[in-house]
Parts: C-alpha cells; structure tokens; sequence
C-alpha cells in the first residue's frame, strides 16, 4: 500500500541523507521525497511517499525515528490529510493542438506559464493520481518535457505536525 | 574571562570531564595537534595500538566488559576506513563507544586532499550517529552530545570528526553539565498497562520460556533477570549475546539457543506457550526460519528499549518499549504485590519435558579421544579459570565452543562480535578488557585463522605488559567454513585450509612473549594452568586440535529451531 509520510527533522547538514541511506540500505521504496526548510529555519519538514506492507512501513516509521536528527514523524494515512504536488508540463502545441491542449489545462485547473509558437508549459497542482490523469489525458507524444515536486502532505484540521 | 584554548586541548578537557582514562589510538598528519595534547597531560592514559582496526575492538572490549564509554582515536582517510570494521561491529551489538577522527582542515574539504575520505559518509550506515565538527565554538557540545548518545537508549558507537584547523583554532571552553536534544528522548519507563498484560500473560503461562539477550547485559539487569526467573521457577535461555545474563550453572539454565545453542533450549523456546523476550531481538541465528518458528502457537511479551527492534521479525503479543531494568523491576514488583502464582502442575509437566530434553546431552562428545578435543580444552579453560575469567573470542567453531562450553555466572564476562561476526576481534578486544580490568583474568579463544587477523597486536601487549592467555585452537582450517562445506557442499573444501601457517610458539616469542605447542590431551591442563602462573606474562597456547571436530548442534540456515542436526 502508498503512505505518505510527514517528519520534521535537523536542518543540518547530512540529515537528508541520513534518510535516503536508510532507505537504500534497509531496501525501502521511496516513491517521492520532497523537503524544505519551515517557518522555523532550524526545521525542515520532508514528505515521502513510500510503498510497502504495514509492517514494512510500521518499521520504516520506527527506523526513521530511530534518526538522531529526525524530530518528528508522521504516517499520514493513519488519519485524514490532504496531499498535493506540483507539476510543470512542457506540451508540444501547434496547430489546432494549441486550443485543444489549452482547454484540457482549463480542465484540470492548469495555468499555462510559458508560450512559445510550438509549445505550452502548464503548471498543475493537485493530488499525485490527479496529475497522472492529466499526463494520460495527452497524447503521449506531445508531452516533451515533466517536471514533478514529489506529494507534500498535511493533516487535516487540528491534526498538527509540530515540535 | 576564562582563556581560551586549542580544539585540541579541548577534546581532551572534554574526555577528562567525562571521566575517560584511558584512549585506544594511532596517531597520524590531521590528529598532531590532539596528539601534541595527550603528550603534555597524563590524565588520559593513550594505548597506541598497531592497527586501526584494533583501536576500536579495543575500546570495544573495554566498554563491554566495564560499563563505561570506550574511546578510539584515529587520523583522517586510511585511519578512518580501517577503524571502519571495529566500528560496525560495536554497531551490531550496540556497544557504547565514541569514536574521534581527524579530517583535513575545513578548506580542504571535497578537493580529494591527501589522506582525505568523506568519514561521515562513510560510517553512517554503521554509527548510533557522527558530526563533522565545523565550528571549534562547537566542539565541546559535540562531544558532550557524543558521549550521551552513545551510552543512552539503545547504545552504540558515535563518531566525532574533527577537521585539523579546528583542532588548531581556540574558543572558550566550557563543558556543558547537560545535554538535552529536542530530537532524541530515549524512552526509559516501560508502559505501566503493558507490564500489567506481562504479567497476566505470564501467570496464564503452562509452558513458559525466557528468552534473554544482549539488552540484559547492557542495562545491567542480570540480577533483575535471575530473580524473575527464580521467582516464577521458569527456566531461562541466554542469546550469544546475553551468556552471563542468567548464571549458567544454575539448573533453570537451559543454555545458548540458536544455531547452535542446546538442544533443550531450542525445543522449549519452539514449543512453549508463553515466550519472555528480554532484551533479544529475534535473529536469524537466534530463531532459523520464522515461518518454522510460527507453526507453534505461542505468545510473545517482548522488553526492548528499541522500538524498531520489535515486530521486525517476528510479530510479538505484548510489546513493552522500555529499558530492560527498568521494565523488570516492575514487573517482579507487580508479580510479588499480587498472590497469584503460575499454574504450577503445568509447570512441573514442563519440567518434566524439559529434563528429558535435556537427558538427550547434546554436548556430549568424544572424552576418550587421543587427539585433542577443542570442547575439552575449553572445559579445562573454564575449570582452572574457576569460571571467574574474562573470555574473549574471535569468531567461527571455537568462538561456538567457547559459548556452550565456559560456563558464565556473571554479566560482562563474555566478549565476542555476535552480530557482525568479526574475525580478529578477539586479541585486541581482550587488550581493552585487560586495561578495564586490570587484575583480572583475560583469555582470548581463538582459532588459527581469525587470529592471524589482528596478530600485529601481540606488540601492543608487549609494549603496555598486558599478560592475556590466547587460548588458540589449531586445526588447521578455518572450522566454520569447513564444517559448513562439509555439510552443505559436498566436502569439497574451498579455500578453507590454512596453509603456511606460522610456528606461533616462535612468532610469540619473537614479540617477547610465551609460547606453548600442546599436541597431546593429557597436556592441555598443565599447560592452562602454567599459563595462568605466570601472571605478568602474555602467553600463547597453540592447541594442536581434531581438525574434523564439528559443532553440535545446528540448525542449518533456513531450518526451524527443532530441526537441529544432533551429534
């Protein structure tokens, strides 16, 4: 099963690959990852999508707060959360392309950020699966070029990840 | 105003303030500055070694067998990824000890200096955890952090690099009292509600087993462990890890489980119906095959103070995350507050099963035998030690030996690289037990071959008079290795023959130490006990052994714990 997972950690140098050895050594899967520092600059929060059986992700979950430098974590799925990501998606767009393609980004709420005679470049936020129906909804050989953030994700409501 | 001193003379302030007195190292072009400090005190007592690698087994040794934090200290690149080895193995069996290493100075970091490796990439993987210290303001803390985490929660080793600047650079120097660190809370107190499900599950108990390891040793919860054994008359198995946690000449002892632990240890932990895990952590030379293991039905309370370390492999009833002492003093508390008592027909049933069990002595072997036996030297060792020594091992057939047949009353008294596995553990890990414990008895158990690991450290001895017996049993093979090629791979004996060995009594003695050959079995005891005479003297026990000597029992890899092959 997908789980997202939310930590705060150190924001030092070296936690980040703190992480991702963890990963590659106890041969976890790491979907996507995405980190910045938060309001705090001393924090960085990070989201990982990762996939794997409840005790393969219950472990994950312990060996991650195992981390010196990890201060909190959180397995979003265990409560109700939202998750979004970004995507900039550069589209071949010519000819009657141009309008069909335009409209298809109205769709799923895409800006296009970038025109040239040949091409469009969307930007479109959404839910991970959101953002894979918009690249199935293409025809493949217009997409020429995407570039993805990784889910960030976030408990809903008094649901709060904080130190 | 306080005056400000050196990064150097700052790491050794900070390993005086923490009590330390004596270092294992080698010294080298990013350490001098620290080295220049160690030469100018005589606090801090420094062993130089012949090998990184021995460094760290020797802090190693020293840690485990006094309960103190153990200190290694090395120079940058070479000096680091030899200590890399002592370091993963102290990883394996979370043993406390802080590790300092010199870098090239700051601004030549990432330009491939010389004698440059990226140190904390490198020993991540296998560190509690490491800082590369770039500010000389922060190096104090740093070490402070160092020490705690390492000999808190579940310990380890944890690494501080310093760069050769900042070892040159000077601040002010202040030793904070205290640490505290808003991302590593190690839990101590068990959870009151789940000591409380112990204890009912284990008053349901009909076919009780405890199972301890490791953890009982680190926490120091052997007596804790015996009284709650002794209390409940359920009887006890000890992990290679946790020998001494329980006395093993006691009669509720049923000995090492495992690979190859006892017969009765293995059948009662596969067919009890209420398993006490204390401090173990289920591992695939501890259980065999987990699905094996779960044909039986049983329940499972397991104390670790690492949580991670529970339901890893093996899904467990009651988990209880807490430090092992702490939890069992609880635990007998709640047991003797309340009035009742397992159910005791059940339990001498059990018993009953069990000494029939163990009636199948399955350490037997050929006492009558005109070559030596490894076992019986081992026994030997043992009797004229009185079973009071210190006994390290390095790692194959006779570290096995060593484990079945030296009896261990006491915690802390045996020493080996169990989870790692390490061959040439043993002498420079016996060096650092000797220097913990200066009076008493040290036996290093070797074989030929892992002792050619880390021979080099015979001048070590020589240098700091360090009067180890190495108890070295000789069969020419690397045992381990032949027994399994004999039994999985068709006797076909790759590679595992020890060929051009050295005459060991001339290489001791050719360090300046004693050397004794003994062929015959009717020689081993004169030969032990005139070892132990000579108190100021390391000497060097070559025991000419039965090469096809084979240790029983075993579970092979991938085999249930009740699928043992029996002698």
């Amino acid at each position: 099963m997908r789980h997202i997972i939310s930590l705060l950690m150190e924001n030092e140098a070296g936690a980040l690959s703190r992480v991702a050895g963890l990963f590659s050594a106890r041969g976890y899967n790491i979907e996507s990852l995405s980190v910045a520092p938060t309001e705090d600059p001393t924090l960085s929060r990070m989201t990982l999508v990762t996939v794997g059986s409840d005790e393969v992700v219950e472990q994950v979950t312990k060996q991650l707060n195992k981390l010196i430098e990890v201060v909190k974590v959180l397995d979003l799925n265990e409560g109700s959360h939202i998750e979004r990501e970004l995507m900039l998606v550069k589209v071949r767009a010519v000819g009657a392309e141009r309008e069909e393609v335009k409209r298809l980004a109205e769709i799923f709420r895409g800006c296009i950020i970038d025109v040239t005679d040949k091409s469009y470049t969307i930007e479109l936020t959404g839910t991970s699966s959101k953002l894979d129906a918009f690249l199935e909804t293409l025809e493949h050989s217009a997409v020429l070029e995407t570039v993805r953030t990784g889910a960030s994700g976030i408990g809903r409501g008094e649901w709060i990840l904080k130190v | 105003m306080s005056v400000e001193l050196t990064g150097a003379e700052i790491t050794i302030r900070c390993l005086q303030e923490e009590g330390v007195n004596c270092i294992f190292g080698y010294p080298g072009g990013a350490v001098l500055f620290i080295y220049d400090e160690i030469f100018k005190q005589d606090k801090v007592r420094h062993i130089l070694v012949r090998h990184e690698q021995a460094a760290v087994h020797a802090a190693d040794g020293y840690a485990r067998s006094s309960n103190k934090v153990g200190v290694a200290l090395v120079t940058s690149g070479p000096g680091l990824t030899n200590a890399v080895t002592g370091i993963a193995t102290a990883y394996m069996d979370s043993i406390p000890i802080v590790i300092i290493s010199g870098q090239v100075p700051t601004s030549a970091i990432g330009l491939d200096a010389f004698q440059e490796v990226d140190t904390v990439g490198i020993t991540r993987p296998c560190v509690k955890h490491n800082f590369l210290v770039k500010d000389v303001a922060e190096l104090a803390l740093t070490i402070k952090k160092a020490f705690y985490i390492a000999s808190t929660g579940r310990p380890g080793p944890v690494l501080v690099d310093i760069p050769k600047d900042i070892s040159q650079q000077k601040t002010q120097f202040v030793y904070p009292d205290k640490v505290s660190m808003r991302s590593y809370n190690p839990i101590v107190k068990g959870h009151s509600r789940q000591i409380k499900k112990a204890a009912e599950l284990i008053l349901s108990a009909k076919r009780p087993m405890i199972y301890a390891g490791g953890g009982v040793i680190l926490s120091d919860a052997a007596p804790q462990l015996t009284e709650l054994t002794q209390l409940l008359n359920f009887p006890c198995t000890n992990t290679l890890m946790g020998l001494g946690g329980y006395p093993a000449t006691d009669k509720q002892c049923l000995g090492m489980l495992g690979m190859h632990g006892t017969y009765e240890a293995n059948m009662a932990m596969q067919y009890c119906d209420v398993l006490v895990a204390v401090g173990a952590r289920f591992d695939d030379r501890v259980i065999g095959n987990p699905k094996h293991f779960f044909n039986e039905n049983r329940k499972i309370i397991h104390i670790d103070i690492d949580p991670s370390s529970i339901s890893k492999r093996v899904k467990v009833d009651v988990p209880i995350v807490g430090d092992v002492l702490d939890v069992l003093k609880e635990l007998i508390k709640l047991l003797k507050a309340g009035k009742e008592k397992p159910d005791q027909a059940a339990l001498k049933d059990w018993w009953k099963q069990i000494e029939l069990w163990r009636a199948r002595d399955c350490l037997k072997y050929d006492r009558e035998s005109k070559i030596i036996k490894p076992q019986m030297v081992i026994e030997k060792l043992y009797n004229i030690t009185k079973g009071d020594a210190f006994i390290t091992s390095d790692v194959g057939q006779h570290q096995m030996w060593a484990a079945q047949f030296y009896k261990f009353d006491k915690p802390r008294r045996w020493i080996n690289s169990g989870g790692l596995g390490t061959m040439g553990f043993g002498l420079p890990a016996a060096m650092g037990v000797q220097l913990a414990n200066p009076k008493g008895k040290v036996a290093c158990v070797t074989g030929e071959a892992s002792i050619q690991m880390c021979i080099q450290e015979l001048s070590t001895c020589k240098q700091y008079k360090l009067p180890i017996k190495i108890v070295n049993l000789n069969n020419r093979y690397m045992g381990m290795v032949r027994q399994w090629q004999e039994f999985f791979h068709g006797n076909r004996y790759a590679e595992s023959y020890m060929n051009a060995l050295p005459d060991f009594v001339k290489l001791a003695e050719s360090y300046g130490h004693v050397g004794f050959k003994i062929e015959s079995p009717g020689d081993v005891e004169d030969a032990l006990k005139e070892a132990f005479k000579r108190k100021d003297q390391l000497v060097f026990l070559d025991f000419i052994t039965d090469q096809t000597e084979n240790v029983f029992p075993m579970v092979p890899g991938g085999k249930g714990l009740s699928e043992m092959i029996l002698v």
